[in-house]
């Protein structure tokens, strides 16, 4: 049997802040009064989003959501529940352009440190297939608030 | 069992290694490697036969059009046909079975009639079903499956009392690996005057197929998940039933004489292969029978019966590990999960040591509903899988477990 150690690169894609996100994810759940929802999933891979944004005037006073999937995909929509509230809806559509150009290998996005915890899924970049888990609830997202 | 080692030789995919480490190819219920040989025949169609078949007066075109017939005749003898004439040649299973719904459940299915199948088909035993029964105002009446993983007799009986037209299952679920006892579903089917329509895809590569001794009414095949090509397979069906059918595409080849606003068509197998039809397809796919043949496809089904028990015996004793399907009347397929690690986490870290396997719903969403899980890792066997990959499965599983902090690091 093969006992070498986990690929480094395995590291860093299922780093614990991650795994916590997966197991324990913030925001999951629904919003009593919710101003936008979007359902999205993946039929290749199975994964969904339900997301609930309650926005007041220009501002995401809460973003809530509910769903399955892979480690990745999950962890991406509890970070990315915590880090939309109290943002403009410019602010919130940037930061998905931001996540974008992370997930597409930029370093300085990978170091901007408007993405808060994000910044721990830098890794998948390094997985093509999996880019599309991390993007699923941003684009939940930019669909919610382009609707 | 084989000699995998020395059978994987024949495969020149399987010399490649991935990621540093040589290729662990577990993924063969989605489609299979290509042995030389078939390979060669592809190469050599081209290279010394191609023509158009059954047009041309030149004898590049007759020798095509033998070549063409004869790979029909070849997969006839493997699967039993009941005649060379029942087996069309089609892109696959999934078109098989939409040209048994399209034209056969077109002319005999009306409004209040039932069609049958069962939880655990895949997609394209379902959908093809959905579509006829929404058009007609037919019902389609889906068979429960037990807890392992079987079609639930009683449920099975319970169907049949609506007496239907149509009842479609699969021969093997692609899914659970479990190997359904299709010639007593076909009898009890018939019993009602129902026609039996067996998906193959997964038993004809892996087990002695006779569709004879079945006595189905129509089976469907893949070439690519036997060692043949993408884009070929066959409808395999009673001469008689085909022979009343309408045709299902319109165009070239499927004609007898055409007029400005109707036409006449040809014989069987020909008045359902409109076009000019996927030549190197049949004679690669003739190619991956003789194959098989020379393996034996007895010989194959019990290598692959002793790899999925080792699989399932290693995979077991690993804590959090849960294998779905039933422990014995199964083919080489072994669906699981392990604890909450997501299926798709886990194909990415097994590819990370070369190892490649599904992770998904395996296109049976109802059945993947049953089971009470939104995906499974699936690993599935061929002949030229060997214990050493058994072991390197599962020596990655428990990687995959020192990083979701299962097993210790």
């Amino acid at each position: 049997m093969d006992t070498s150690p986990p690929d480094p690169q395995l590291s860093a894609l299922y780093q614990e802040l991650i795994l916590d996100h997966y197991r324990r994810p913030r925001n999951k759940g629904t919003l009593d009064h919710a101003t936008h929802s979007v359902s999205l999933n993946n039929p290749l891979c199975g994964d969904e989003i339900d997301l609930q944004l309650r926005v007041d005037g220009d501002v995401i006073r809460e973003a809530r959501f509910i769903g399955g999937g892979c480690s990745i995909s999950q962890a991406a929509a509890s970070m990315m529940t915590q880090l939309l509230k109290d943002r403009s809806i410019p602010q919130a559509l940037a930061l998905a352009d931001r996540m974008s150009a992370m997930m597409h290998g930029d370093e300085a996005a990978a170091r901007d440190k408007a993405l808060g915890e994000l910044r721990a899924l830098a890794g998948v970049a390094k997985f093509p297939v999996r880019i599309k888990c991390a993007l699923l609830p941003w684009n939940a997202l930019t669909d919610a608030l382009k609707a | 069992m084989l000699d995998a080692a020395r059978l994987r030789a024949d495969f020149p995919l399987l010399r490649q290694r991935e990621h540093g480490h040589p290729l662990v190819y577990l993924d063969n219920a989605a489609t299979t490697q290509k042995p030389e040989a078939v390979l060669t025949a592809i190469a050599d169609y081209y290279r010394t036969t191609n023509a158009n078949v059954h047009r041309g007066a030149y004898g590049l075109a007759i020798r095509a059009t033998e070549a063409y017939e004869a790979a029909r005749a070849k997969l006839a003898g493997f699967v039993n046909a009941w005649a060379t004439e029942g087996v069309v040649f089609t892109r696959g299973t999934t078109e098989a079975i939409n040209l048994v719904a399209g034209a056969y459940g077109r002319a005999h299915v009306r409004a209040g009639d039932t069609v049958v199948v069962t939880a655990m088909d895949h997609h394209s035993n379902l959908v093809p079903w959905q579509i006829l029964c929404q058009e007609k105002g037919a019902t389609l009446r889906m068979v429960e499956i037990s807890e392992d993983g079987r079609v639930d007799l009683s449920d099975y009986g319970r169907a049949l009392e609506r007496r239907p037209k149509i009842v479609a299952f699969p021969y093997v679920s692609n899914a659970l690996g479990t190997v359904n006892p299709a010639a007593q579903l076909a009898r009890l089917a018939h019993a009602v005057g129902a026609v039996v329509v067996v998906d193959g895809a997964q038993s004809t590569p892996h087990l002695r197929v006779d569709v004879q001794a079945l006595d189905c009414d129509f089976y469907a095949l893949s070439g690519h998940k036997m060692l043949g090509p993408m884009g070929s397979g066959a409808l395999v069906a009673k001469p008689e039933l085909l022979d009343a059918m309408p045709p299902y595409h319109g165009g070239g080849e499927m004609i007898s004489r055409v007029w400005d606003d109707h036409s006449t068509y040809n014989k069987i197998p020909h008045k359902f292969e409109a076009g000019t039809p996927n030549v190197e397809g049949a004679v690669g796919l003739a190619a991956a029978v003789a194959y098989l043949e020379g393996v034996g496809p007895e010989r194959i089904a019990e290598h692959e019966q002793a790899l999925a028990a080792a699989a399932i015996d290693r995979l077991t004793q690993i804590e959090g590990v849960t294998v779905y399907g039933p422990r014995d009347h199964r083919a080489g397929v072994v669906s699981f999960t392990y604890g909450d690690i997501h299926p798709h986490d886990i194909a990415t870290i097994l590819d990370q040591d070369g190892i490649c396997i599904r992770a998904g719903h395996h296109c049976a969403q109802p059945l993947m509903r049953r089971l009470n899980v939104p995906a499974t890792a699936r690993a599935s066997f061929y002949l030229y899988n060997g214990l050493d990959e058994v072991d390197a499965l599962a020596g990655a599983l428990v990687k995959a477990g020192a990083l979701f902090g299962y097993v210790p690091a």
